[in-house]
C-alpha cells in the first residue's frame, strides 16, 4: 500500500457542530430509571434481555433433561415440554437476540461511534425501552395464566396454535400475540432512532464510508427489521382476531370432537408466508450486527485494517436485500409448487456469495495481522468457525431435495443453533468483553474469560454437532419422548444423554461469566480510556464511562476511517479517527518503510 | 406478496441508489489533509424530524403493503370468497379525509405566512374533519354489521374490517400528535418549531390519504 503523505497545514479552525438539547435530570430516578440517555437505555435493554434470556436458558436445560434422561423430572410432562420449546425459541430469537443487538449494542454504540451527543429522539428512545419491558412482562405472564404459556412451537403455526387441545390455547397464546405486537411497536420507536441517528447524527467528517462496520451492521439490521416486523405485526393481529373474534384469516374448516367448528375458509399457509416474510430477515437482523461487531473486534485485536471495507459494507447491504426474497425456503414441506421451491433454493444459495465474501475478508484481515489472543479476539475467531460450520449445513437445507427428508429432524435444530444461536452469542460475549471497560471503566477478568470461552466454544460443539447426526438418523424434533419408534436406534439415547451433560456444563460456564461481570464491576482492573488502543470514537471520550452527552464540551471532528491500524511510518500502531493529520506522531525518516504492509 | 416485494424492491433500490452516490469513487482509507475543517454531513433542509417521518412512513408503507398482499393472496385461495358490499358512506368519508388533508395543507401555509389565528382555525378544522372521518368509518361498520356482514362471517368481511381499522388507528395516532401541535399553537412557541410540527402533521395526513385511496381502491375492486 502506498504511503500517505500529510501536508503540514495550520490547525483547522474549530468547526461549528450542531448541538442538540439534552435533558439533564438530577434525581436518581431521572438518571437511571426514566432515563433518556442512550447509554443507560442500552444497559436497561441489555439487562432485561439477559434476564429473560436466562429464563429461556433454564427452559432449554429442562428440555435437555427430559431428552437425555427421560422422565427423570416429574414436573416435565408432554404439555409443559411443548411450552418450553415455544417459549425458549420465541424468547431467544426475539426478546433476547433482537433486543440485545439493536436495543443494547445499538443504543450504546451508535451515538458514541457516530460522534453524536445522544440518539436523535431521546424521549422516544426511552419509551422504546419501557414498551419493550411491557412486552417481556406480558410474555412472562403467559407462564402464570390458567393453562400456561403457548405450546404451539415458536413459529406459532395456525390452526394448531389457537385450537383447543394445544397447551396455552386459552390464555397463553393471547398473551404471546399481544406481547409480540407490543414488542414490535416498541422496536419501531427504537428503530426510528437508530436509523435517523446514523443518517443525521454523525459528527463532522464522519462520512458514511468512515462509519465503523459495527454501525453499518446495526444500521442495516434496523432497516430490515423496520420493513420486516410489520409482516409479523399483521400476522399477529390477524391471528389474535381469529382467536378472539372468531374471524377466519387463518382458520380453515375444522372438526373438533365430532362437531364442525364455526370458522371456515381461512388459510394457514397465508400465516406461514407472513411469518417467514418476517422470519427469514429476522435471521439476518441478528446476524448483521454480529457481522459488524466481529469485523471491528478482528481489526482491533489483529491491529490491522479490515480487508475490503467497501466490499464489507456492500455485502451487508446485499445480504440484507437478499434476505427478503428467500422466505419460502422455510416452507419447502408446505406443499408448494416445485418451481416455486426451485426459485427460492436459488435465491437462498445466492446469499452464500456475499456471506462467503465476508468470511474471506475476515480471514484475510487476520492474515499477517498482529493477532492478540485477547478474550474478545478468541470469541471473534470462535464465531468465524461456528458461522462457517453452521453456514455449510445451511447449504444442505437450502436445497429442496435434501431439505424435505431432513426438515423435521434434529439436523435443522443443529443447523440453526450453530448459525443463529451460538454464532451471534459468541459475538455478544466478545463484544461484552471488548466494551465492558468503556461501559464500567474496569476490565473483565481475562483468566475467567478464557475459561468461559473455551468451555462455551467447545461445549456448544459438543451439544450441536451430534445433533446433525441425530438428524441424519431421522430423529424427529419437538418430540417429548420417542417411545417405541422403530427407526430411532438405541444409540440415540446415549448421544442424547451426552448432549444434555454438555449443555449443563455450558450453562454452568455462563454462571462464571455472570460472576465475572459482577466481580469485575467492583474489583476489576482499572481500564483507562482506551485499553485496546482502538481507533473508533467511543474510546476517545473525555470520561470513562462516558457521561451524558458523550463528548464533553465539543464534539469530535473526524479525519479518517476507523481502521488506521499499523499505518507504516507512524509511531503508534493505531491512529484514532479524531486525530488530525498534523497531530500524528511519525517515526524518524530512517525507520520508514519498515512497518510492513497495512 | 408481489405488492410487498415490489414496494420493498423500490425502497431498497432508492436506498441503494443513494448509497452508491455516497460510496462510489470514495476511498475510505485516505485521511483528510486537515487543511479545512470537515464539512457537515447533510444539507440543512434534511432535518432529523423530517428523516424520522420519512423512515416511519416507510414502516407504515410496509405494514399496509403486507396487509394488502395478504388480502390479495387470500382472495385467490378457495372459492368461498364473498366480496363485501362497500357501503356508500365510504365515499362521503373519503371526501372528509380529503378536506382534512387540504385544511392541514392550508395550516402549513399559514405557518409560513406567520398567521397565527388562521393557523389555529385551520389546524382545528383538519383535526375535526379527521375525527368525523373516523366516526364515519365506525358508522359504516355498524351499517355493514346490521346488514348481516359481521367480521366473522367471511374472510372478505374480516379483511374489510382489518384494513379499515388499521388505517383508522393510524389516523387516531396522528390525532394524538395533532392534539399536541394544537396545544403548542395555542401557547405560542417559537415559529420554526411550530412550522416544523405542522409540516410533519400535514405530510403524515397526505400520506394517510394516499394509503386510504389505495385501500379504498382495493376494496372496491374486490
Amino acid at each position: 500500500m502506498h504511503e500517505r503523505e500529510y501536508e503540514a497545514s495550520p490547525e483547522a479552525p474549530p468547526a461549528e457542530t450542531g448541538e442538540m438539547e439534552l435533558v439533564h435530570p438530577r434525581t436518581f430516578i431521572g438518571k437511571y430509571i426514566w432515563s433518556q440517555d442512550a447509554k443507560v437505555i442500552a444497559i436497561q435493554y441489555a439487562v432485561t434481555a439477559t434476564a429473560i434470556g436466562l429464563v429461556a436458558l433454564v427452559l432449554s436445560l429442562l428440555m435437555r433433561l427430559q431428552l437425555g434422561f427421560p422422565n427423570s423430572l416429574s414436573l416435565i410432562d408432554p404439555e409443559s415440554y411443548l411450552q418450553y420449546v415455544t417459549m425458549h425459541g420465541m424468547i431467544m430469537v426475539v426478546y433476547l437476540l433482537t433486543a440485545i443487538f439493536l436495543g443494547g449494542f445499538g443504543n450504546y454504540l451508535i451515538p458514541l461511534m457516530c460522534g453524536a451527543r445522544d440518539m436523535a429522539f431521546p424521549y422516544l428512545n426511552m419509551l422504546s425501552f419501557w414498551v419493550y419491558l411491557a412486552s417481556v412482562l406480558l410474555l412472562v405472564a403467559g407462564f402464570f395464566v390458567g393453562d400456561g404459556s403457548s405450546g404451539a412451537g415458536w413459529t406459532l403455526y395456525p390452526p394448531q396454535a389457537i385450537s383447543q387441545g394445544t397447551p396455552g390455547a386459552d390464555g397463553g397464546i393471547v398473551l404471546m400475540l399481544v406481547s409480540l405486537a407490543v414488542f414490535i411497536i416498541g422496536f419501531t420507536m427504537g428503530g426510528l432512532n437508530y436509523v435517523v441517528t446514523v443518517l443525521q447524527g454523525r459528527t463532522r467528517g464522519m462520512t458514511l464510508m468512515r462509519l465503523p462496520l459495527t454501525v453499518w451492521g446495526i444500521f442495516m439490521a434496523t432497516v430490515m427489521a423496520l420493513l420486516a416486523f410489520p409482516a409479523l405485526f399483521v400476522a399477529v393481529v390477524m391471528m389474535l382476531l381469529d382467536r378472539l373474534l372468531g374471524t377466519s384469516f387463518f382458520m380453515p374448516e375444522m372438526l373438533g370432537m365430532g362437531e364442525e367448528g364455526s370458522q371456515r375458509g381461512g388459510s394457514p399457509l397465508l400465516f406461514q408466508h407472513l411469518f417467514w416474510f418476517f422470519g427469514h430477515p429476522e435471521v439476518y437482523i441478528v446476524a448483521l450486527p454480529a457481522f459488524g461487531i466481529v469485523s471491528d473486534l478482528i481489526a482491533t485485536h489483529a491491529r490491522k485494517n479490515i480487508f475490503g471495507y467497501r466490499m464489507m459494507v456492500w455485502a451487508i447491504i446485499i445480504i440484507g436485500a437478499l434476505s427478503f426474497v428467500v422466505w419460502a425456503h422455510h416452507m419447502y414441506v408446505s406443499g408448494m409448487s416445485p418451481y416455486f421451491g426451485f426459485l427460492f433454493a436459488t435465491t437462498t444459495l445466492i446469499v452464500a456469495v456475499p456471506t462467503a465474501l465476508k468470511v474471506y475478508n475476515w480471514v484475510l484481515t487476520l492474515w499477517r495481522g498482529d493477532i492478540h489472543l485477547t478474550v474478545p479476539m478468541l470469541f471473534a475467531i470462535g464465531f468465524l468457525f461456528t458461522f462457517v460450520n453452521g453456514g455449510l449445513s445451511g447449504l444442505f437445507l437450502g436445497n429442496v431435495t435434501v431439505d424435505v427428508p431432513l426438515s423435521d429432524t434434529y439436523f435443522v435444530v443443529g443447523h440453526f443453533h450453530m448459525v443463529m444461536a451460538v454464532a451471534p452469542v459468541l459475538v455478544i460475549f466478545g463484544a461484552i468483553y471488548h466494551w465492558y471497560p468503556k461501559i464500567t471503566g474496569r476490565m473483565l477478568d481475562a483468566t475467567l474469560g478464557k475459561v468461559h470461552f473455551w468451555v462455551t466454544f467447545l461445549g456448544t460443539y459438543a451439544i450441536y454437532y451430534p445433533m446433525h447426526f441425530l438428524g441424519l438418523a431421522g430423529v424427529p424434533r419437538r418430540y417429548y419422548a420417542y417411545g417405541e419408534t422403530a427407526f430411532v436406534p438405541d444409540s440415540v439415547q446415549s448421544l442424547n444423554a451426552f448432549i444434555t451433560i454438555a449443555a449443563l456444563v455450558v450453562a454452568a460456564a455462563q454462571l462464571l461469566f455472570l460472576f465475572n461481570l459482577a466481580w469485575s464491576l467492583f474489583r476489576g482492573r482499572e481500564a483507562g480510556p482506551n485499553p485496546w488502543r482502538a481507533t473508533t470514537l467511543e474510546w476517545q471520550t473525555p470520561h470513562t464511562p462516558p457521561r451524558h452527552g458523550n463528548f464533553g464540551d465539543e464534539l469530535p471532528l473526524v479525519y479518517r476511517w476507523p481502521y488506521d491500524y499499523s499505518v507504516p511510518g507512524v509511531k503508534d500502531d493505531y491512529i484514532p479517527q479524531n486525530v488530525p493529520p498534523q497531530a500524528v506522531e511519525r517515526e524518524p525518516a530512517a525507520d520508514r518503510g519498515r512497518g510492513g504492509e497495512s | 406478496m408481489t405488492v410487498s416485494l415490489v414496494l420493498i424492491v423500490l425502497l431498497m433500490a432508492g436506498f441503494a441508489g443513494w448509497l452508491i452516490g455516497q460510496s462510489i469513487r470514495v476511498r475510505p482509507w485516505v485521511a483528510d489533509t486537515g487543511a479545512t475543517p470537515p464539512a457537515p454531513q447533510t444539507p440543512p433542509f434534511v432535518t432529523a424530524p423530517r428523516v424520522g417521518l420519512a423512515v416511519f412512513l416507510a414502516v407504515v408503507t410496509s405494514l399496509f403493503a403486507l396487509a394488502v398482499s395478504a388480502f390479495l393472496m387470500r382472495r385467490h385461495i378457495g372459492a368461498d370468497w364473498q366480496a363485501v358490499p362497500v357501503p356508500a358512506l365510504l365515499w362521503w368519508n373519503t371526501g372528509l379525509l380529503i378536506a382534512a388533508s387540504v385544511a392541514l395543507q392550508l395550516a402549513w401555509r399559514s405557518t409560513r405566512q406567520g398567521r397565527q389565528a388562521a393557523l389555529r382555525r385551520r389546524l382545528a378544522l383538519g383535526g375535526g374533519l379527521t375525527l368525523a372521518f373516523v366516526i364515519g368509518q365506525a358508522l359504516a361498520w355498524q351499517r355493514l354489521e346490521a346488514a348481516g356482514h359481521p367480521p366473522a362471517a367471511n374472510p372478505a368481511n374480516a379483511f374489510f374490517y382489518l384494513l379499515t381499522a388499521l388505517h383508522a388507528l393510524h389516523l387516531l395516532g396522528g390525532l394524538v400528535a395533532w392534539g399536541r401541535v394544537l396545544a403548542l399553537a395555542g401557547r405560542g412557541i417559537s415559529q420554526p418549531r411550530l412550522r416544523q410540527a405542522v409540516e410533519l402533521c400535514a405530510l403524515y395526513w397526505h400520506f394517510l390519504l394516499l394509503v386510504w385511496g389505495g385501500l379504498f381502491g382495493v376494496l372496491l375492486m374486490s
